[in-house]
């Protein structure tokens, strides 16, 4: 069943972009927005979701931009976002970055 | 090539103040980010997946080696050690932080360059023939033309609250090599019967969610009406183009809704109205811009190249990249080299830093100093004598720069996409790299001919697939990559825009599916003389669309 | 209502008339369905007229018209909307109007120059930050122009290059002309 279908019933991270750098961060229970997807809050449930939004919403001023809450998909014990974007998001480009070296 | 002045500087100069105030006063939160959005835009500041993006102005793709090397310091210093130059002639890094944009901003303006409206609801770089000043079927340089639009569009304080984006190009010779039909205004420059400069004058081309090819409102406009005409287009354009949907706020929209010909009459309504006491351009002035672009110190004594025969007779790799990827200058002994940055399975475009300062120093022993960026993101080397060219070669080798393919199938235009970019639906990339490998034989390559390939990640068509000979358009079907292919677009003086040929691919599929397309162009051209192109509008989606989707018996 | 023209906050003086009551007693700004439509019972009225504009309303019937408006108020419904900025233009070159031009609405502190360069000569201004900073005389506007606008009165001309322009000093919201920094230059 693709993750699509279920979207609506997935549980949901917060994530962005930090303000200063451009680095996609991730909103931990503590309130801090930091790169690592596994220790992001997880908001089961639409109140919890509303709450987790509300709470983010508050660093839009100075700490982060581009806010979304995200589906993610739990496979055993471990997280992953739901959207291919957002997979890519969390692990940066599918692809080598150039760096070509000379030859001696 | 155009050199800023003490006016010239001190503007960049007060606006990169002004950027670094504008970000402070977003760090500072006194700035909202829907406040702070457009203003990062007009200096090139995108929000992207992974980071900011930063948008160089290459105003009409011409570079100093002493840029290009500032190029290379500010990728190894803030980025990840490359850039990637667009098909708007720019360049782009995609690790920016917000908080270090102004210091970028400041290490540019001091080599005169700069990130003015490469982004944002205003006139962005005004893009130009990458041959211009060296081809041999040159009418007249466009670029002061388009050094002198470049300066009247920067912060124009009327046209920079427009509906949208707004592209300019301008041409000097007959073939078309900067796809003005494929711009919101496209120039030529020509001359008329009593041998007068003036332009034949395009408006409303664009690709993206609807493209369309410019309509021509004028066959002759005088050098000297040159901006106020620009100011009637663009007047129309700003209190009539669609402001209620971003997707019809192109001028091409209003053209389309308004009817040629009554878009037509406002323009020269609104021309005929325009005091143009203070917007005549006289012809001094344009000639004070004209000797920036003088022809370089060109050795005029052409005795033949034994050095350049020799190696074409020697080396057979060598001899390859003089056939594909060295094209004729006007001044005889010299020749105009493309250094491709499409190496088989690279991603098109992208250049390293270390790539960037070997570039810089052959521009600046053998090519005058000057280097050119191409629509079809490949460098140029536009003034190269023909006995230095195995000199050079060798050093493009040395660099991983000397891929003869241009024009061929590996020669792919190609977007960021979704490795990238936030308003990506699908990769593009990995596509580009797979067809690359897939195709990489050059004797297949040679066989096959020229064939544009052109790819975009999602409908903004930053890959300009509408003009691919063959197209692919990734999108987004229930959260899976799929691409979508058109054939028969073509970008140069003959555009066409390319048309879909039947349901999309799968990101496996669509590599197999342009071998269908290339191996049933192959069987039924009438020569290997007829290319790609050729053949399509001979034979039209038919045949292609049968190897594509008749499923056997 | 803050209007900054000049180079102060000054009390705005006018009121604008609601669509369909009775126009108040002294300066009145009507719409432009209104005017032409209550044209010949305003030519006879004594007191001071005003006009405003909506984005997206031409100038189109009124220019015979606009030397009878004091005031003309350009509205700018979101500051990304440059519609009014092309009307203000017209207006001053082409119709020499010589009355009191304000954009009212969204206007932020970074549109300050552009706004004047196309014949503003009033703000309108309820973004907090902004009024701040014209009030403080914070915004260091940028001088230096790459085209000429509808100042071509006050602007210098440095050429060699024709198109060239440069503000004087002490154009309004200029930082340095708001007096807080012990009076001069």
């Amino acid at each position: 069943m693709s993750a699509k279908s279920k979207d609506s019933d997935l549980p949901l991270i917060a994530t962005a972009n930090d303000l200063r750098t451009g680095a996609v961060v991730y909103r931990s229970a503590d309130g801090a927005w930091q790169r690592d997807i596994a220790r992001a809050e997880i908001a089961e449930g639409k109140s919890a979701a509303d709450d987790l939004l509300r709470r983010a919403e508050a660093d839009l001023a100075v700490g982060v931009a581009d806010l979304a809450l995200i589906p993610i998909i739990r496979e055993g014990a471990f997280l992953r976002p739901a959207a291919l974007r957002e997979i890519i998001r969390s692990t940066g480009p599918t692809i080598e970055l150039p760096a070509w070296q000379p030859r001696a | 090539m155009y050199r800023y002045d003490e006016f010239d500087h001190d503007l960049v100069r007060e606006r990169v103040a002004e950027f670094s105030d504008q970000v402070a006063r977003r760090l500072s939160g006194e700035l909202t980010e829907d406040q702070f959005k457009p203003l990062r835009l007009m200096n090139g500041v995108y929000l992207q997946l992974h980071a900011y993006m930063l948008r160089i102005a290459v105003p009409y793709g011409t570079l100093s080696s002493r840029q290009m090397r500032t190029l290379a310091h500010l990728a190894r210093t803030y980025d990840r050690d490359y850039g990637h130059f667009t098909t708007r002639q720019n360049l782009q890094f995609h690790w920016t932080k917000l908080e270090e944009a102004p210091k970028m901003l400041a290490e540019l303006a001091d080599v005169e360059m700069h990130c003015i409206q490469t982004s944002g609801n205003c006139i962005r770089n005004v893009t130009a023939d990458h041959f211009a000043g060296a081809s041999a079927d040159e009418i007249a340089d466009p670029r002061p033309y388009a050094e002198i639009l470049r300066q009247w569009s920067s912060l124009h304080p009327e046209f920079s609250l427009l509906p949208r984006k707004f592209k300019l190009a301008v041409i000097g010779a007959p073939k078309d090599r900067a796809a003005i039909q494929t711009h919101d205004i496209g120039l030529e420059v020509k001359r008329n019967d009593s041998g007068k400069l003036g332009f034949a004058v395009w408006v409303g081309g664009g690709q993206g969610r609807t493209p369309m090819i410019a309509k021509k409102v004028r066959d002759f406009l005088p050098e000297s009406d040159l901006i106020a005409y620009m100011e009637a287009i663009l007047r129309i354009y700003n209190l009539f183009g669609r402001r209620d949907n971003k997707f019809k706020a192109r001028i091409k929209i209003l053209v389309h809704e308004m009817g040629e010909e009554e878009v037509k009459a406002a323009i020269e309504k609104e021309f005929a109205a325009i005091d143009k006491t203070n917007m005549v351009l006289p012809r001094d002035a344009v000639e004070r811009i004209e000797r920036y672009f003088a022809p370089p110190p060109f050795d005029t004594r052409f005795n033949g190249a034994p050095a350049f025969d020799r190696a074409r007779e020697t080396d057979s790799e060598f001899a390859s990249f003089v056939e594909r990827n060295v094209h004729p200058h006007k001044m005889p002994g010299y020749a105009i080299a493309t250094v491709s940055l499409k190496p088989i399975g690279g991603t098109p475009g992208d250049m390293t830093s270390a790539q960037m300062d070997a570039v810089a120093g052959i521009a600046e022993q053998y090519s005058f100093d000057e280097v050119r960026v191409s629509h079809e993101q490949n460098l140029v080397l536009p003034h190269v004598k023909l006995e230095d060219l195995p000199a050079v070669y060798a050093r493009l080798r040395a660099t991983g720069l000397a891929t003869a393919n241009f024009g061929l199938i590996t020669d792919i235009i190609c977007c960021p996409g979704l490795d990238y970019c936030s308003l990506a639906n699908a990769r593009s990339i990995p596509i580009a790299q797979r067809l690359s490998e897939r195709f990489a034989d050059p004797v297949r390559q040679s066989d096959i001919g020229e064939l544009k390939i052109k790819i975009s990640g999602c409908i903004n068509a930053c890959g300009h697939h509408h003009v691919g000979h063959i197209g692919i358009l990734g999108v987004d079907r229930k959260g899976e990559e799929f691409y979508q292919i058109t054939l028969g677009g073509s970008g140069d003086e003959t555009c066409s825009i390319g048309e879909i040929v039947g349901k999309g691919f799968s990101s496996d599929g669509v590599i197999d599916a342009v071998e269908t397309i290339v191996d049933t162009y192959l069987k039924l051209r009438e020569s290997p003389r007829e290319n790609f192109l050729s053949a399509y509008r001979r034979v039209g989606e038919e045949p292609f669309q049968e190897a594509l989707y008749a499923h056997a018996a | 209502m803050a209007i900054f023209k000049g180079h102060a906050f000054v009390e705005d003086e006018w009121a604008v008339a609601a669509e369909g009551v009775p126009l108040p007693a002294g300066r009145a700004v009507v719409s432009k369905a209104r005017f032409l439509a209550e044209q010949d019972t305003l030519s006879a009225r004594n007191a001071p007229l005003g006009l405003i504009l909506r984005s997206g309303e031409t100038l189109d019937g009124l220019e015979d018209d606009l030397d009878r408006f004091q005031l003309i108020v350009l509205d700018i419904p979101k500051y990304t909307d440059g519609r009014s900025y092309s009307t203000a233009r017209i207006l001053r070159e082409r119709y020499k109007y010589a009355g009191e031009l304000r954009a009212s609405g969204d206007v932020l502190r970074d549109q300050i120059m552009f706004l004047h360069r196309v014949g503003f000569d009033a703000f309108d201004v309820t973004h907090e930050g902004t009024i701040a900073a014209l009030r403080d005389g914070k915004i260091k506007l940028v001088h230096k122009h790459y085209q000429a606008a509808a100042r071509e009165d006050e602007e210098a001309a440095p050429g060699p290059r024709p198109w060239l322009r440069i503000s004087p000093r002490g154009v309004p919201g200029d930082a340095h002309e708001t007096g807080l920094d012990g009076g001069g230059i």
